[in-house]
């Protein structure tokens, strides 16, 4: 079990007020990701829900009990934090037994559980030595395996691949998915990057400034953004924003285009795209990514076309949407127009 | 800076630095050796002897080297005790956070500026004196007898006054430590169902091995030559209730003129703090490595 609430959370430091009232649900099971840009909030709110912050005003309730003034050992969740935050004296066996140890198990039983954390976690020959001795991705393992061993209600990361090597960082992210899947366990794991919370999560919820932006399934954030944060924030490269003549077309303030909604003509000009000089071209091999400086001062925007695309720097192209409903329309406030 | 001619650049210009310092160490030890095997008494002059390695026996079989060898001994575990422990507690208390933590860190740092003579002289005179001392105020104002804590307990009186000095040392260094430690290891132990106890015994404590190690082995250096605060209090007394090693030393060389023998106690200390450090080292320099 592993549902926990979250009612009219609000979180201040002082006079400043981190987090306004928030509401959220998750529920038993899910894979959730905290996402947003760096301050916005999202550390604060997997602190407050593990309890190593306390809540200014409003409940957290965890699996129907409230635990707002509970000590974060009595929540029942578990954290693997950033820096890992293994014991550096202890080996990993000890520091992977330390919570059951706390809880004052038989050591044949804190035996077994370790034996069994350790062989899901390709961990075995490595119980006997220190920290300092691992790699970066055995450390994260080992931090994972102290959490697994208490059997949480809910599993907490704090951006726990911001230290790894990009490549090893995608085999991270297949290894915690996997690990989702096999123990069904609720996860809440908080991260800025947008890969990841696609990637991993069954719902993301997207902070700014302490606000709730949108909660929702990956594809559901991709398809219909709320605003135009969420809109620019989930998609990768960014979506192209408009503005003025080009937008009041479409009846809104702004508009947004994702560069893989847009197709590339060379030369010829249609009366619905827009036309351009080439910037820098990035290639990656299966996709071309071309910056578009537009006529007339309208800005720049990103097109991605296949790996093949003979343009290059300098030449004048017309792009256009693939097709109108693929234009997501902005009002004055920012908010997206259905 | 690894190719060979560096290296060799790097060992000429190190060299006058280095020659320097063992010229330094070496003339005076060798002066010491050579007068230790001397009689040499200033009370006869122009009568120096080689008298082989009899300074040395005088020196060893006198009781009062025994005693003063315990003496030494306990005054520098004792001080390392209190220092140590306090240290720790009191880094703890400091570690708090609080209103004008500022001030009371200098506060407790206070102590290690003061002379030792100066802070021997105020407690002798303004806490331990039996007629006019603060203890003794204490002490008569619940109409109880006044204890006269230089001549009865003449070495716990100093091990008091030294550890005062050395307790700022101590609780600098620890607190530093401790202050270094990664708050999200106490974060992960609070989550994984640590008491504070259990907190500090298990996360804290062996984060602190390595300051407590340093603390032990400078504090041992300078502990082992304690010298003004006797001086000024007891004067090594009464008897040899107080008298250490460095003391003994004194005693022999300037108060009997016996540089003879007061050189051959020096290179006893010598030796003796050798092995003190011989066997810190084989104890606890282990904690140092990494």
């Amino acid at each position: 079990m592993g549902q926990i609430k979250l009612e009219k959370v609000t979180k201040a430091f002082g006079n400043t007020q981190v987090i306004p009232p928030l509401d959220l649900e998750i529920e038993d099971g899910e894979f959730v990701v905290f996402v947003g840009p760096s301050g916005c909030g999202k550390s604060t709110l997997l602190r407050l829900i593990a309890g190593l912050e306390d809540v200014t005003s409003g409940d957290i309730v965890i699996d129907g009990t409230n635990a707002t003034a509970l000590p974060p050992a009595r929540r029942r969740l578990a954290m693997v934090f950033q820096s890992y935050a293994l014991y550096p004296h202890m080996s990993v066996k000890k520091n992977i037994a330390f919570p059951l140890k706390m809880a004052k198990m038989p050591e044949d039983k804190i035996e077994e559980k370790v034996k069994n954390a350790a062989h899901i976690l390709n961990l075995t020959d490595y119980l006997e030595r220190r920290p300092g001795q691992l790699s970066g991705g055995q450390r994260q393992r080992v931090a994972i395996g102290r959490a697994i061993v208490r059997e949480p209600a809910a599993f907490l990361f704090d951006e726990p691949l911001s230290n790894l090597d990009a490549a090893l960082r995608v085999n991270m992210r297949l290894e915690i998915s996997e690990l989702h899947q096999s123990l069904k366990t609720t996860m809440i794991y908080v991260t800025h990057d947008q890969v990841e919370a696609m990637t991993m999560a069954d719902k993301i919820v997207v902070l700014r400034a302490g606000n709730i932006e949108q909660v929702g399934s990956p594809l559901d954030l991709y398809r219909s953004p709320n605003n135009l944060f969420v809109a620019g924030f989930i998609g990768s490269p960014k979506m192209n924003f408009l503005e003025g003549e080009d937008a009041a077309k479409h009846g809104a303030h702004t508009i947004g285009v994702r560069p893989e909604h847009l197709r590339v003509i060379h030369g010829a000009t249609t009366s619905s795209g827009w036309t351009g000089t080439v910037g820098v071209i990035e290639h990656l091999g299966s996709d071309t990514f071309m910056h578009v400086h537009l006529d007339g001062d309208r800005g720049t925007i990103t097109v991605r076309a296949d790996g093949d695309n003979p343009a290059k720097v300098n030449d004048k192209i017309t792009v256009e949407a693939l097709s109108e409903d693929r234009i997501y329309r902005f009002d004055k406030g920012g908010m997206a127009i259905r | 800076m690894a190719t060979a001619h560096s290296r060799t650049a790097a060992r000429f210009m190190i060299a006058p630095a280095v020659l320097l310092l063992l010229a330094w160490m070496i003339i005076p030890l060798s002066m010491t050796l050579y007068f230790s095997t001397l009689r040499y008494n200033l009370l006869m002059p122009g009568m120096e002897d080689f008298i082989g390695f009899d300074n040395y026996s005088y020196f060893l079989t006198d009781p009062a080297f025994f005693a003063a060898l315990t003496n030494t001994l306990l005054l520098v575990g004792g001080v390392l005790l209190i220092t140590v422990i306090g240290g720790i507690l009191l880094a703890l208390l400091l570690d708090q956070p609080m209103f004008g933590q500022g001030i009371v860190r200098i506060l407790v740092i206070a102590p290690f500026f003061v002379m030792p003579t100066v802070s021997a002289l105020v407690w002798k005179n303004m806490f331990m004196n039996p007629v006019n001392g603060l203890f003794a105020f204490l002490t008569k104002a619940v109409g109880l007898q006044p204890f006269d804590f230089l001549s009865h307990a003449p070495l716990t009186s100093i091990i008091i006054m030294v550890a005062w000095q050395w307790l700022p040392f101590a609780t600098l260094i620890l607190l530093t430590a401790m202050q270094s430690l990664d708050s999200e290891q106490i974060e992960a132990a609070e989550m994984d169902g640590a008491g504070a106890f259990a907190r500090f015994f298990h996360i804290v404590l062996p984060h602190l091995t390595r300051a407590i190690t340093v603390v032990v082995l400078i504090q041992t250096i300078f502990l082992l030559s304690v010298f003004a605060e006797i001086l000024v209090t007891t004067n090594g007394g009464p008897g040899t209730a107080s008298t250490n090693i460095t003391y003994l030393v004194y005693a022999q060389s300037l108060l009997q003129f016996d540089v003879g023998s007061g050189s051959a106690g020096g290179i006893v200390a010598v030796i003796l703090a050798n092995i003190v450090a011989i066997f810190l080292m084989r104890m606890i320099g282990k904690n140092l490595d990494i």
